[in-house]
């Protein structure tokens, strides 16, 4: 691990986490638009993390020091995931430290605290947040890892870099399979995130919402913090479906290739980030009680993708 | 080492010298067994790798001594028994109080004769030492079960356990009988050099995992789990989730993979099923518990289910011709047996300490327990997380190490195997989800909120020694989770013993590569420095550019202005969405309040759907049976004289 | 698996999609959706023909997609939609098992149908003979949609979709069957629907209602 592997992992996580709100506020735009509205511009999350960081922090006089902590765990366990992703290319330091099944476990972690957070004040609205958001994480955690497992049996591993490079670096084949992956991550990206069919990131409609109600108390820095790493969780989600199903483009090792990525990966997020604001618009939210059976379904998705490569060997 | 078990023998026997004497064996015979188990903990840890040591002991029945033999597989369920067994006696020292049911001297009796009792099952090289053994363990949890005997439900429990453990016991005697194939030899050693055919070692296979599943709580024979873990104390839930259940994992390694030729694969493939499926089960179930030891209970069918599958999955490669997969997931399993003993004792300990300082074991009446209980609150938490499986705590470790297991499998000779068992990590996956899901139902509800009930503002956090017993499972779970390779290194010895094969060298020390560093590898060490670093970093950068200022108000709750304790999710209300889901597999009875009830209440009761369709035919089959013996009964002396002038007259016959 | 052919990667695509479709089939309560999704199986399926056609060299298959085509993207669902119309159904009743349930009870299926085809498609010469469990399978899904639902029209589109995997059976694994055979099948398929509509009708006439809960009352008492 030499220091310019390290200079560049440490740049790729900085991009990640500084460019995050852009995507965030990308897909709003797009919205916007789509529904015919000017939209708030590319710089509002922005304005609203600066505003949030200036106020003072208001904490429910109940909270425990275990409330206090659980944003910066979040934070911290989303750019965590930025580096074991590989987003600007296969060969940085960190990817070895943890696998694809390590990366969801990160996952888990945030969510756990966040949930445990908001128990921690005892209101209403916070524990019907944190059953809602743990029966959504542990429907939409083993959809995840099956998609993985779907991959690595094409990769022959679980190690993120080994599943990008593995359909970059044959000739091109179409594998059925990963169609059937694919379509499994895609439910459980916008489950896990918050997003429209399971839950509506717009609105703070008391009984519908998930991932509001768990972060009602939070205010100040915070909440920018909770915001922060929402917009970095999505973020880290598209990074994933890129290296998993869109892998091209990756430079295989450290140095200007990199920057020559750059531009690709960018459109990447503009595409996908556009889909994501179209996919949106076009569906209508679900009762909660649908929910688990939108994610048994990309569960099973995922698991009959895994049985396909099985049988076909494709 | 071996001195251990006499040494808890004779703590044992000195608690009987002042039987009331709370400070005798709280402040001398608890912190003494503690130290012993240290000793036993580090020495089998120390001796690990060293060869098989047999040893004839002068004792046991004429022509019929006692054979002990230490080999890695032993020593590793030793290291396991001592230090989860430290821990435990640490925390019991300051827990046993006067006036609970058994006398404290005379429960220090059965405490330690139960320890010993398990010692000697791991020590024990002959079917006749093994059964006394097993026996002395199986009675004396009975008597730490009923402790407080005064009570009809615990009592009614202890009977439960009882009965399942003679079913078991029956269970593993038939087969040693079949192991012995004709030689009438029940030393291990004779039975290894047996002959078995194979239909007759699938027949001692499947007694093996009768008896040793109805001892860890294998789905179906898992009833008296969930009975008898809440009846126990504490320290004793502590000892038999995290201990006692292990002995019966380590009975089914011993029978499979030593005792018994080379396995069939089906025996994998029965085995991965029946483990998995507890595994669901057992955690679907612990979701919507409401008492804190029970849903623990239920937790631990879902750990062991795990254990088994994992087993299952050993024997499946190694019958197919794959050791090195093989020894990949045998390292997995007896990895995940050791954090199972770290983390579930860490928390049935835990609920020990609420329930001493509440006096509530129902999770609708707790609450908000992190202000008045800090410490318990923050070790839970470690405990919570690593029972979770969550990064980097030792829960995480083993459930990593299982699925590459499940991952790698290579091609297996029969197609539809190598169908299931994508299946079966899904199963696995799906349960370590569900596990999450459990245990933020468990500390949020206990810990996490407004106190439920007024009287929880008495409470008090624990003593010292419990806190010291406390920290050191933990910390076990910490190491674990952060240093695996070591660790790893260590248990090669064992699946060496087993399998032939080990996982070979797992250098470097900070990362985790049991394949290829390009396919799959986990680094606990740096993953939590560079989490820290960014966690921490994130802070200081917030606190350094902005500030830190704090003002406290009340809660906002989307500004609803009544906010009661009432108003949180209880256990129940936690656990709707699981019951919602999985509605076909409970059987339910709910009582919904009418609408103009001055004081509604809602309740549900969930039931297991075995008992209904096993466990009560089965009572009524034995219930007629007897009847039908009981026709014999006439009370007339001249019947009885004719029974024994038949019998006498049949064994002339058979004579003849 | 990159050495085969595009041929045979776009016939193993095509496998994966009918498969997706018949669980999308499965969970769908919207009937019009159902007939979407059942014209898009057709159109698929005759894609796959198609390219059949293509990589063999054979010409009849090309007719065979080209009905398949007209049949079952065009004639069958433009007839299922005006029976809708007419009749005015548009929900599926809630089904006999949830849809987690009836996933998972597809997905034993699939593995059940796998393990079938393994020994067969061993058998079998072509390229793309792993593709026969796949066809099996959606014929099993076929048939457990028939038996979850409550309402005639899914039940026969269910039908419907036991066909189209049959057909494609016999594309994937043989080459498809003699011309003769084929058009007999579709007139069979045609008339067959042609005579439940009719029966739809008598249904609806007799109960005021296409739920088969009725038919439960035909029983002898």
């Amino acid at each position: 691990m030499n220091a310019a592997n390290l200079l560049a992992q440490i740049v790729v996580v900085a991009l990640a986490v500084a460019a995050a709100p852009l995507f965030m506020a990308w897909v709003g735009q797009c919205r916007a638009w789509l529904a015919n509205r000017r939209g708030p511009g590319l710089l509002q999350p922005y304005r609203v993390l600066r505003k949030l960081f200036h106020k003072d922090a208001v904490l429910a006089t109940r909270a425990s020091s275990l409330f206090r902590i659980a944003p910066y765990v979040q934070f911290g366990a989303m750019a965590c995931a930025a580096a074991i992703i590989p987003l600007l290319g296969t060969d940085l330091p960190f990817a070895t430290a943890a696998d694809a099944i390590a990366l969801v476990g990160l996952f888990a972690v945030a969510r756990v605290f966040l949930a445990l957070a908001a128990m921690d004040i005892g209101t209403a609205f916070g524990s019907l947040g944190a059953r809602r958001e743990m029966l959504v994480g542990f429907l939409a955690e083993p959809a995840l890892l099956m998609v993985f497992f779907t991959a690595s049996l094409i990769a022959h591993g679980t190690a993120l870099p080994a599943m990008a490079t593995a359909i970059t670096g044959h000739p091109l084949a179409i594998y059925p399979s990963l169609a059937f992956a694919a379509v499994a991550f895609l439910m459980v990206l916008l489950a896990e995130n918050a997003r429209i069919p399971v839950d509506n990131p717009a609105t703070h409609l008391e009984l519908t919402m998930i991932h509001e109600a768990m972060v009602l108390e939070y205010s100040a820095r915070h909440l920018a913090l909770i915001e922060w790493s929402a917009a970095l969780k999505l973020f880290n989600y598209c990074a994933i479906g890129f290296a998993l199903f869109l892998p091209w483009g990756l430079p295989d090792r450290v140095g200007s290739g990199m920057l020559a990525a750059l531009p690709v990966v960018a459109l990447k997020f503009a595409a996908a980030g556009a889909g994501l604001a179209l996919l949106e618009t076009v569906s209508a939210k679900m009762r909660i009680f649908r929910a688990p059976e939108f994610l048994a379904t990309a569960f099973l998705l995922a698991v009959l993708g895994l049985l396909v490569r099985l049988l076909l060997g494709s | 080492m071996l001195a251990v078990p006499p040494l808890w023998l004779a703590i044992g026997a000195a608690g009987l010298l002042r039987p009331r004497s709370l400070r005798l064996s709280a402040l001398w015979l608890f912190p003494l067994g503690a130290a012993a188990a240290f000793v036993l903990a580090a020495a089998s840890l120390a001796e690990l790798a060293e060869p098989a040591q047999s040893l004839v002991l002068p004792l046991g029945l004429p022509d019929l001594p006692f054979h002990l033999r230490l080999d890695p597989l032993a020593r590793f369920f030793l290291f396991l028994l001592g230090a989860a067994a430290g821990g435990v006696s640490l925390f019991a020292a300051g827990y046993f109080r006067k006036g609970e049911g058994t006398a404290p001297g005379l429960l220090c009796l059965q405490y330690h004769v139960f320890l010993a009792g398990m010692a000697m099952v791991l020590l024990a090289d002959d079917a006749y030492l093994f059964m006394v053994a097993w026996e002395v363990m199986a009675l004396s949890s009975f008597f730490l079960v009923t402790t407080q005997h005064r009570i009809a439900a615990i009592r009614s429990a202890g009977f439960l356990y009882l009965l399942l453990a003679h079913l078991g016991a029956i269970s593993i005697l038939l087969c040693f009988g079949v192991l012995q194939g004709g030689g009438w030899q029940f030393t291990f050693d004779a039975m290894r050099q047996a002959h078995l055919a194979t239909p007759w070692s699938s027949v001692a296979f499947g007694l093996a995992v009768l008896g040793f599943g109805a001892k860890a709580g294998l789905v179906p024979v898992h009833v008296w789990l969930p009975e008898a873990h809440p009846a126990a104390p504490s320290p004793v839930s502590a000892l038999m989730s995290g201990v006692m259940l292990k002995t019966a994992v380590y009975g089914l390694l011993r029978v499979s993979l030593d005792l018994l030729p080379q396995p069939q694969w089906w025996w994998g493939l029965a085995l991965l099923g029946l483990g998995l499926f507890g595994a669901l089960f057992g955690v679907i179930f612990a979701a919507v518990q409401t008492d804190m030891k029970r849903l623990l209970a239920y937790s631990s069918i879902e750990n062991l289910g795990i254990i088994f599958g994992g087993l299952g999955l050993v024997l499946l490669f190694a019958a197919s011709g794959h050791p090195l997969m093989a020894a990949l997931a045998l390292s997995a399993t007896l990895y995940h047996c050791l954090n199972h003993a770290f983390f579930k004792s860490l928390l049935f300990l835990a609920t020990g300490a609420v329930l001493h300082a509440t006096g509530e074991r129902s999770l609708g009446k707790l609450g908000g327990l992190i202000h008045r209980m800090p410490w318990v609150a923050w070790l839970a938490l470690i405990g919570t997380l690593a029972i979770a499986g969550l990064p980097p705590l030792n829960g995480f470790v083993s459930e990593w190490l299982l699925l590459q297991a499940f991952l790698f499998t290579p091609q297996l000779p029969q197609p539809f195997v190598n169908m299931l068992v994508p299946l079966g990590a899904a199963a696995l996956v799906l349960s370590a989800a569900l596990a999450a899901y459990v245990m933020v139902k468990f500390y949020g509800v206990i810990f996490l909120g407004q106190p439920r009930e007024p009287a929880l503002a008495r409470a008090h956090d624990c003593g010292r020694l419990e806190r010291i017993g406390l920290s050191w499972l933990a910390a076990g779970c910490i190491a674990l989770g952060l240093l695996p390779v070591p660790m790893l290194a260590l248990l090669d010895a064992v699946v060496r013993q087993l399998l032939g094969t080990g996982l070979g060298t797992l250098a470097p020390w900070w990362r985790l590569a049991p394949v290829a560093v390009e396919r799959a590898s986990y680094s606990p060490p740096l993953f939590l420095l560079v989490g820290g670093a960014v966690t921490l970093g994130a802070a200081w950068l917030v606190h350094r550019l902005y500030h830190g200022r704090v003002r406290r108000a009340a809660a906002w709750d989307c500004g609803f202005p009544l906010q009661n304790a009432r108003m949180q999710d209880t256990a129940e209300g936690f656990g709707q969405p699981i019951r919602q889901i999985f509605e076909p597999y409970f059987r339910m009875q709910r009582e919904l309040p009418a609408p103009d009830d001055p004081r509604p209440a809602y309740r549900v009761t969930v039931e297991d759907r075995f008992w209904g369709a096993l466990y009560l035919p089965a009572a009524a089959a034995a219930q007629a049976t007897a009847r039908l013996v009981g026709k014999l009964q006439q009370g007339r002396i001249a019947v009885y004289l004719l029974y024994s002038f038949v019998t006498l007259l049949a064994l002339l016959v058979f004579v003849l | 698996m990159t050495h085969l052919p595009w041929s045979a990667q776009f016939i193993h695509l095509a496998a994966a999609v009918l498969l997706l479709l018949s669980f999308a089939m499965l969970t769908q309560r919207r009937i019009l959706s159902l007939l979407d999704l059942f014209a898009t199986q057709g159109a698929v399926l005759a894609a796959s023909t198609a390219i059949v056609a293509y990589s063999s060299g054979r010409a009849e298959l090309y007719y065979s997609a080209a009905l398949t085509f007209a049949l079952k993207v065009l004639l069958l669902p433009y007839i299922l939609h005006r029976l809708l119309r007419r009749l005015n159904v548009r929900w599926e009743a809630e089904p006999l098992l949830n849809v987690p349930t009836t996933l998972l009870v597809g997905l034993l299926l699939v593995i059940f149908a796998f393990a079938l085809a393994q020994p067969i498609s061993q058998l079998a010469t072509t390229l793309t003979r792993s593709t026969l469990g796949i066809a099996i399978a959606v014929v099993m899904l076929s048939l457990l949609m028939m038996i979850t639902r409550r309402k005639a029209v899914s039940q026969v589109v269910g039908f419907l979709a036991l066909e189209n995997g049959l057909f494609f059976a016999a594309t994937s694994a043989t080459y498809g069957m003699p011309m003769v055979v084929e058009l007999g099948i579709a007139l069979d398929v045609l008339v067959g629907v042609l005579i439940l509509g009719v029966f739809f009708f008598q249904i609806r006439e007799q109960f005021d209602s296409l739920d088969l809960r009725h038919l439960e009352a035909l029983k002898e008492e």
